[in-house]
């Protein structure tokens, strides 16, 4: 691509006047993407998260050992090597393909956790700041209960309830971590909701429905965004917890907690074991974090004249 | 001729704060009817109270003859729009100009939406350049275009305005009060309008109303005014203070 191209598609994107919704989108995208992007270290973590993406997809080409059947006979608590990059367990499995494959149950939890918590905690917010009056009084009490609980606790009690499982882990950490979401978006809420461009739509003979779907959530999601970006770092430590006390994935799914957890029985000959998916866990949890921290650069409201 | 707004012992309370005491006023159809008073005095109060923002405790509103009751249908808000004083507050920050006109429509299931758009931002003096920008891509006096093109699309037939150019500098107020006069007589709108600036009312409204701590002072025609013809001393205060400073030797 020459650079006038490139330079007449950055005038196209930055244009004061789009011509299209579409321009008008990707303008407003492209600026957010620029902002973003001038963070270096929000850039990394995207990068982080991104090569956690491929790696998940790919797990089957860049495992070279079966993640859950191990060589007994041959290969068990082998350190580092060649042929095992991060040695193996004490089943003989490689942890360099466990790892790989573990990333797998990672994204698993953290996608399912942000697709269920989220989006509860958005609509009992705005609707608790829309409403006001009684219904306020009640969503809020009801995720002011679900706060007073330590997460760790109410999560283990609910997967003792449910069962031990990595869907229980992930239900049990979604119920439990939309009510911060919730208190962000009733605040976001409660800011917007006597405004005039709030009451104008009100005055155009709008459902109160409509307008906290349509007027209101677009403005909390943004803080929603960053907040469960920097919550994917607790929700992954969450599961890992979960995990390490055999409450959430069971043998022999690769998850990183439960590996942990298995080589906390050799951790101080085998040091390996449990040293490597720890570190998977810390470098995906840092990750997540530097990538919160970018988008909040970017994405923030309140910055700027977005 | 026949009154498109009329209202009778209207008042309105905010937590045992009396912020209108039976205000009573008649505006006649086609007409341009004005609101003066001080900060505080009820004028903005009035007009919410009849969009149905602000909550009426008693008091009878009545829209081309038929009187409101608790709540407000959307038949209601075909005939009566509003456009607020803070042009950079009334937008909506992630939405473009098209997407906000678009909401009305959307809301009352018009059909024809793709001309109406474009019919309105027309007649407001802006092309289809501003369509889709967003508010924070606009001037002030381009957002307040925007926020009566958003109040026209429905096609009422009276329009609330709520002092629409205090927040604009003095030329651009200029401007968008001609695009209202204009619009008023081509549309045949009846217009309530607020505002503390004397000035603006002769010069838009043919009656208006004074006002002083949620209660009507009186009621005058602009000759009346510009003519100081007034009989309460409060009226004669406000002119001789909108007069500005006179320097005394």
């Amino acid at each position: 691509m020459s650079a006038e191209v490139v330079q007449s598609r950055r005038e196209w994107l930055l244009s004061e006047r789009p011509a299209s919704r579409m321009q008008a989108r990707l303008g407003r995208a492209y600026v957010a993407w620029r902002r973003f992007s001038a963070n270096r270290l929000a850039f990394i973590g995207l990068l982080i998260i991104l090569a956690l993406v491929v790696v998940a997809a790919f797990a089957g080409v860049l495992a070279p050992y079966s993640p859950t059947v191990g060589d007994l006979k041959n290969a068990r608590l082998l350190a580092p090597g060649a042929a095992h990059w991060f040695g193996t367990d004490d089943l003989g499995r490689d942890i360099y393909s466990r790892i790989v494959y573990g990333s797998r149950w990672t994204l698993y939890v953290v996608i399912l956790v942000a697709v269920i918590a989220a989006p509860i905690g958005l609509l009992v917010g705005t609707v608790a700041g829309y409403a006001g009056g009684w219904t306020d009084a009640i969503l809020m009490r009801i995720t002011d209960i679900f706060l007073a609980f330590p997460k760790l606790v109410l999560a283990l009690a609910f997967v003792a309830a449910l069962g031990p499982g990595i869907e229980n882990a992930v239900l049990a950490i979604a119920i439990t971590s939309w009510p911060p979401y919730a208190r962000i978006a009733r605040a976001e809420t409660l800011t917007v909701r006597n405004s005039d461009y709030i009451k104008a739509v009100q005055l155009m003979g709008a459902s109160p429905f409509r307008i906290v779907l349509r007027h209101i959530m677009p403005l909390c999601i943004s803080s929603l965004i960053i907040r469960v970006t920097l919550d994917m770092a607790g929700i992954i430590l969450t599961a890992a917890g979960l995990g390490f006390l055999g409450l959430g994935a069971q043998p022999p799914l690769p998850e990183w907690g439960a590996m942990i957890a298995s080589g906390r029985r050799f951790i101080l000959d085998q040091w390996w074991v449990a040293a490597a998916p720890g570190a998977a866990i810390l470098i995906v949890s840092l990750g997540f974090n530097l990538l919160g921290d970018g988008l909040r650069d970017a994405l923030d409201p309140r910055s700027g004249d977005q | 001729m026949t009154a498109a707004l009329s209202v009778e012992g209207l008042e309105v309370v905010f937590d045992r704060f009396r912020a209108l005491k039976g205000v009573s006023l008649e505006v006649r159809e086609g007409e341009s009817y004005g609101l003066v008073g001080e900060s505080g005095s009820g004028k903005s109060t009035l007009l919410r109270a009849i969009t149905g923002l602000a909550p009426v405790s008693s008091g009878t509103i009545t829209v081309n003859g038929k009187t409101l009751g608790k709540t407000r249908d959307k038949a209601f808000y075909r005939e009566v729009q509003m456009v607020f004083q803070d042009p950079y507050g009334s937008l909506h920050p992630r939405q473009t100009v098209d997407r906000l006109l678009q909401e009305p429509l959307a809301i009352h299931g018009i059909a024809d939406g793709e001309k109406r758009i474009e019919r309105a931002l027309d007649e407001v003096g802006l092309g289809n350049g501003f369509r889709f920008r967003y508010a924070h891509q606009l001037s002030g006096g381009q957002r307040q275009r925007v926020a009566i093109a958003r109040a026209l699309i429905l096609e009422p037939s009276i329009l609330l305005l709520d002092e629409p150019t205090s927040a604009l500098d003095a030329s651009v107020q200029a401007e968008v009060l001609n695009l209202l006069e204009e619009v008023r007589r081509r549309r045949k709108l009846t217009f309530l309008m607020v505002s503390h600036d004397l000035a603006i009312i002769t010069h838009m409204c043919e009656r208006l109303m004074v006002m002083q701590n949620g209660e009507a002072v009186e009621t005058l025609t602009a000759s009346q005014l510009i003519g100081h013809r007034v009989s309460q001393d409060y009226t004669r205060n406000l002119l001789r203070a909108s007069e500005g400073f006179v320097r005394t030797a």
